[in-house]
C-alpha cells in the first residue's frame, strides 16, 4: 500500500511534462484544410460557420482589428487569444451535431457567432 | 461601462480567489505579506508582457505557442501547490496546535513561501494578461465611450479585490486549529482544477487529443460562462462539460496530492534527525 500513492505522486505530473514534450505539434496529415475566418469591426465572417460532425477541424482565424480579441466559447471548450492585426489556429474537436455559440469575449455585443456541426 | 466592469471582474475575481486562498493559508507566517504583494507585481508586469508579445508567442509552436504556454504555467502552479500541500502535511499537525509556532516554523521554509507567491504571481499574470488586453483594445481604438470603460474596468479591479479580501475574511473565521485543514483541501481541489485546465489548454492546441468527448454536461445547472460557474472553475476546477482525459488528470491530481501527504505524515521516523526538530523549536 505505500508503494502504490508514491508511484502515483511520481508519476503524475512527468506523465503530464511528458505529454508536452511528446505529442506531436504539427497538425495529422489527413486534417482537411481550415475554415478561414476574419474579425473585422469587431464581428465574425462569417457568422455562421458549418462544420462536418463528428470530425476534428480547425478554423483559421484572421483578426483584421487594431485591438486584440478573444475567441471563446464555452460549449466548443476553446478561449484563444487572437493578437491585434494578427491570427490564430483554433482546433476544434470532434462535434455532435448541434449548434454550438461562440463570442469575441472582448466585444460581446457584436463579435457573436455559430458553430453548425452536421 | 457595465459590461467592462463584468468582463474585468470575472477576469480579476479568479485570481483574488487564488489570492485570499494563499493569504488565509499563510496566516501567521512571516514575510508572506512581502510575498504575496511580489507575487502580484510580478504577474501585473508579466501580464504587460505577455499582452505586448501575445501575436508572437500565438504563432509560436506552429500556432500552439499560447496553449503551451497557459499549460505550462498551470502545471508550474500545479507542482507548487502539490508541494507546499505535502510539506504541510507533515509539518501541519504539529503546528497547528500551537498557532506562534506556524510562523517559526514555516520561517525555516521560505522556499514553500516563495513558492505560493509564484502561485500568485501566476494567478495574476493569467488573468491580468487577458484584462490589459481588453482595456488595451479600447485604448487603442479610443471613441467617446472609453472613459466609461476605462472606469468600469477600475471598478472590475476593485471588486475582484473585494472578493480576495472576502476570501480571506471567511476563511479567517475557521477556528484556527483547523484552518491549515481547510486550506490545505481547498489548494488541493485548486491544483487538481489547475491541471485538469492544463488538459484543456493541450488539447485545444491539438496536443493531447485523447479522451476529448466531454463526460457529461451540466451547463444546464451551472454555466461555464457566467460568474458563479468561474467561482467553482476556479475555486474547485468546475467545468460544464468535462473531458475524459480533465477527470482522469483531476482524480490523479488529488490523489497523488492527498495520498502523498498521508505518506509523509506517516512516516516521519525516516526523516533525517534535524528535520523534525527544525518543525518543532518555538
Amino acid at each position: 500500500m505505500p508503494l502504490a500513492p508514491r508511484r502515483a505522486h511520481r508519476l503524475a505530473l512527468p506523465l503530464a511534462a511528458l505529454a508536452v514534450i511528446v505529442s506531436p505539434v504539427t497538425p495529422r496529415a489527413a486534417e482537411p484544410a481550415p475554415i478561414e475566418v476574419t474579425i473585422k469591426d469587431h464581428r465574425f465572417e462569417p457568422a455562421e460557420i458549418t462544420v462536418p460532425a463528428g470530425q476534428a477541424v480547425r478554423l483559421h482565424v484572421r483578426n483584421l482589428d487594431a485591438s486584440a480579441e478573444e475567441f471563446d466559447s464555452p460549449a466548443l471548450k476553446v478561449e484563444k487569444v487572437i493578437a491585434a492585426n494578427g491570427a490564430a489556429i483554433v482546433h476544434l474537436r470532434p462535434l455532435k451535431p448541434g449548434r454550438y455559440a461562440f463570442t469575441g469575449e472582448y466585444h460581446e455585443d457584436t463579435a457573436r457567432g455559430t458553430v453548425v456541426a452536421q | 461601462m457595465l459590461a467592462a466592469l463584468v468582463i474585468v471582474f470575472r477576469e480579476v475575481i479568479e485570481a483574488g480567489l487564488i489570492v485570499g486562498i494563499v493569504l488565509a493559508a499563510t496566516r501567521g507566517v512571516p514575510g508572506r505579506g512581502r510575498m504575496v504583494a511580489l507575487g502580484v507585481a510580478g504577474g501585473i508586469a508579466g501580464a504587460g508582457l505577455l499582452a505586448a508579445f501575445a501575436g508572437r508567442l500565438g504563432a509560436a509552436f506552429a500556432g500552439a505557442g499560447q496553449e503551451l504556454f497557459q499549460a505550462g504555467v498551470l502545471i508550474a502552479a500545479v507542482a507548487m501547490l502539490a508541494w507546499h500541500t505535502i510539506w504541510m502535511s507533515s509539518h501541519g499537525r504539529a503546528i497547528a496546535r500551537d498557532l506562534r509556532a506556524l510562523g517559526a516554523a514555516v520561517s525555516s521554509g521560505q522556499s514553500k513561501l516563495a513558492m505560493l507567491g509564484v502561485v500568485v504571481g501566476i494567478a495574476v499574470l493569467r488573468e491580468g494578461s487577458e484584462v490589459v488586453l481588453f482595456l488595451y483594445g479600447i485604448a487603442a481604438t479610443g471613441g467617446s465611450s472609453a472613459p466609461g470603460i476605462a472606469l468600469g474596468g477600475g471598478l472590475g479591479v476593485l471588486a475582484g479585490a473585494a472578493v480576495a479580501g472576502l476570501v480571506y475574511r471567511g476563511l479567517l473565521a475557521i477556528p484556527a486549529g483547523r484552518l491549515l485543514g481547510v486550506t490545505g483541501w481547498l489548494i488541493t481541489l485548486l491544483a487538481a482544477g489547475m491541471a485538469s485546465q492544463a488538459v484543456a489548454f493541450l488539447q485545444q492546441g491539438g496536443v493531447a487529443e485523447v479522451l476529448v468527448e466531454p463526460v457529461w454536461d451540466t451547463s444546464w445547472l451551472l454555466a461555464d460562462g457566467s460568474i458563479p460557474g468561474r467561482l467553482a472553475h476556479t475555486l474547485v476546477g468546475y467545468t460544464d462539460q468535462p473531458d475524459g482525459l480533465q477527470l482522469l488528470v483531476y482524480a490523479l491530481t488529488v490523489a497523488a496530492i492527498t495520498l502523498a501527504g498521508r505518506v509523509v505524515r506517516a512516516g516521519p521516523t525516516h526523516r533525517p534527525a534535524h528535520a523534525p526538530a527544525r518543525g518543532g523549536a518555538t
